[in-house]
């Protein structure tokens, strides 16, 4: 098989596995958040409310596709494609599983992996900041504005709890990382290191008690108030997808990947590594519904004299116990 | 920010145990269109007009609930009652009686107005509808069916029994499961019932 022809296989299984996750982590989000608030959550479309994502997808399609007189029109359509298009492409360098088992679990075996999906994650702010600008009005300006400061100073704290793990690894390649883990998971020696990394991940994919990008109390809808229809659509999968992107490198960095626990290795690793991300998933919701939203200047400060020193002090004191023990 | 609350981690882990507790927990839902609350008997939803039961119309068109309504709701034209075909017991009847739903502000005074407890307001509170001349209800559609009347009427005769006047409380519970009658609902009423509250679940359209 010419190399091509792998690369787009493999890209449209992956494409249609993240949109359907998508779709899915949707619905399971607004049942628990209904659960948690003692509702039933949406039940009405098919069979315990299964069919939700398609009616919702059928929707959004068929609603009409708005651009304000004030838009500044080209970017104002270009905004929702470079959110989803980053959004996307990080899965292209995400292992799924082993690659020493033959077939290789990822679309591109790339020795700087981590690098690569911060990377291409850090473009993902363009979209947003971008689209509430060019939206012409003032709530979506407004939330661009937060979305281009908060995730610039989270993105640097994000970064740092990475480099712990890089020392102890010794590499930049996810297949490395993950091989790294066989003794112990990377959550132990790096317990501050993960904590960082699951805060500044709420941060990054501008959810709540981080969602100030959003802020429908305060902003309407900050960034998107002016999208509607499938444009609004495009920026909607992309925050599920960069959710999903931030869970499975939370697995893959911290909880050993594909590897198993306890020795259970009759499970294969893909299944060990989605129920690791859907524990992601599920702790996104639930800190959802029940962290109320930061203030901004908090989450600034939080950000910049917690998070960042903490990060560099973890960083410190894990060089030096590797240059001495390792 | 102090430090309070930057390293209040302690709040953090409690508020995520309660929201995961909640998970759990039973939902008050009713899940309505497929399941029904029942109402009080005396809840003042939709109008109905009663018989007596031997099936003569209770409302001898006096108007009194008419001039009473205090939204102007209720429309009645008497007519006098033909010896041969006698509606009602009195002298007359109700030739038209219309009520405009959507003025009506459901106070019951009209029920409380009625000399013949004729006009009486149901449980009944589904009354949706794509145009609004359906909201003006009409004799056909308030005038509950002769089978259902209840009540003996007054006997006419000089020195006769003046029937069932001013006893409202009593006839208006007209959620009557065990008779097969309801004027609110046409269904079954579910045995699980919580707290205080029966609920019904209406029977299956035949389409």
């Amino acid at each position: 098989m010419p190399w091509w022809l792998e690369v787009l296989i493999k890209s449209a299984i992956l494409l249609f596995v993240v949109v359907t996750s998508f779709a899915y982590a949707m619905l399971v989000e607004r049942k628990v958040l209904g659960w948690m608030q003692l509702r039933p959550g949406p039940n009405r479309v098919g069979p315990w409310g299964l069919m939700q994502p398609a009616a919702d997808a059928a929707k959004l399609m068929l609603k009409e596709d708005l651009t304000p007189k004030t838009a500044d029109p080209l970017i104002y359509k270009l905004a929702p494609f470079i959110s989803l298009l980053t959004a996307f492409s990080v899965y292209a360098v995400i292992p799924f599983g082993a690659s020493s088992t033959g077939a290789t679990w990822a679309i591109g075996n790339v020795n700087a992996g981590i690098l690569l999906i911060l990377a291409i994650a850090s473009i993902g702010v363009y979209g947003i900041s971008l689209g509430g600008w060019a939206s012409g009005s003032k709530y979506p300006l407004l939330g661009s504005v937060r979305s281009t400061a908060q995730m610039i100073s989270y993105e640097l704290a994000m970064a740092l709890s990475f480099v712990g793990v890089l020392i102890l690894a010794g590499t930049t390649s996810l297949d490395g990382i993950v091989n790294a883990q066989l003794r112990w998971w990377f959550v132990v020696p790096q317990f501050f290191g993960f904590l960082i990394y699951v805060i500044t991940a709420v941060a990054e994919t501008n959810r709540a008690p981080f969602d100030l990008v959003e802020a429908e109390t305060e902003l309407v809808a900050g960034f998107h108030t002016e999208y509607s229809g499938l444009r609004f659509g495009l920026f909607f999968i992309a925050e599920y997808v960069n959710m999903l992107t931030v869970s499975c490198i939370a697995a893959l960095l911290f909880f050993g990947g594909w590897n198993a626990p306890f020795g259970l290795t009759m499970v294969p690793g893909v299944v060990w590594f989605i129920l690791k991300v859907c524990c992601f998933m599920f702790f996104y919701i639930w800190l959802r519904a029940t962290l109320p939203r930061l203030r901004y200047d908090r989450l600034m400060a939080f950000g910049w004299k917690v998070l960042l020193p903490v990060a560099v002090l973890n960083l410190i004191v894990t060089a030096i116990v590797v240059a001495y023990h390792g | 920010m102090t430090r309070k609350h930057l390293f209040n981690v302690g709040a953090l882990l409690r508020g995520l145990s309660i929201t995961f507790g909640y998970m759990f927990r039973r939902k008050p839902t009713i899940q309505y269109p497929s399941v029904k609350k029942q109402h009080a008997p005396r809840f003042h939803g939709l109008h109905e007009l009663r018989r007596y039961g031997d099936g003569k119309e209770r409302c001898i068109g006096c108007e009194l609930c008419s001039s009473v309504c205090p939204a102007n709701a209720i429309t009645v034209i008497g007519a006098e009652n033909a010896p041969t075909d006698r509606r009602s017991p009195g002298e007359r009847y109700a030739a038209r009686y219309e009520i405009d739903e959507l003025r009506c502000i459901f106070c019951g005074m009209c029920e409380e107005a009625c000399p013949t407890d004729a006009i009486v307001l149901t449980p009944r509170f589904e009354m949706a509808d794509y145009r609004r001349g359906s909201f003006v209800y009409d004799k056909d559609r308030l005038l509950v069916p002769p089978a259902a009347g209840v009540g003996t009427p007054p006997d006419e005769r000089p020195g006769g029994i003046p029937g069932d006047l001013g006893r409202v409380a009593e006839i208006k519970s007209t959620v009557d499961v065990a008779k097969g009658y309801s004027a609110t609902w046409r269904g079954e009423v579910l045995k699980t019932q919580r707290k205080g509250l029966a609920i019904i679940k209406p029977p299956q359209e035949a389409s």
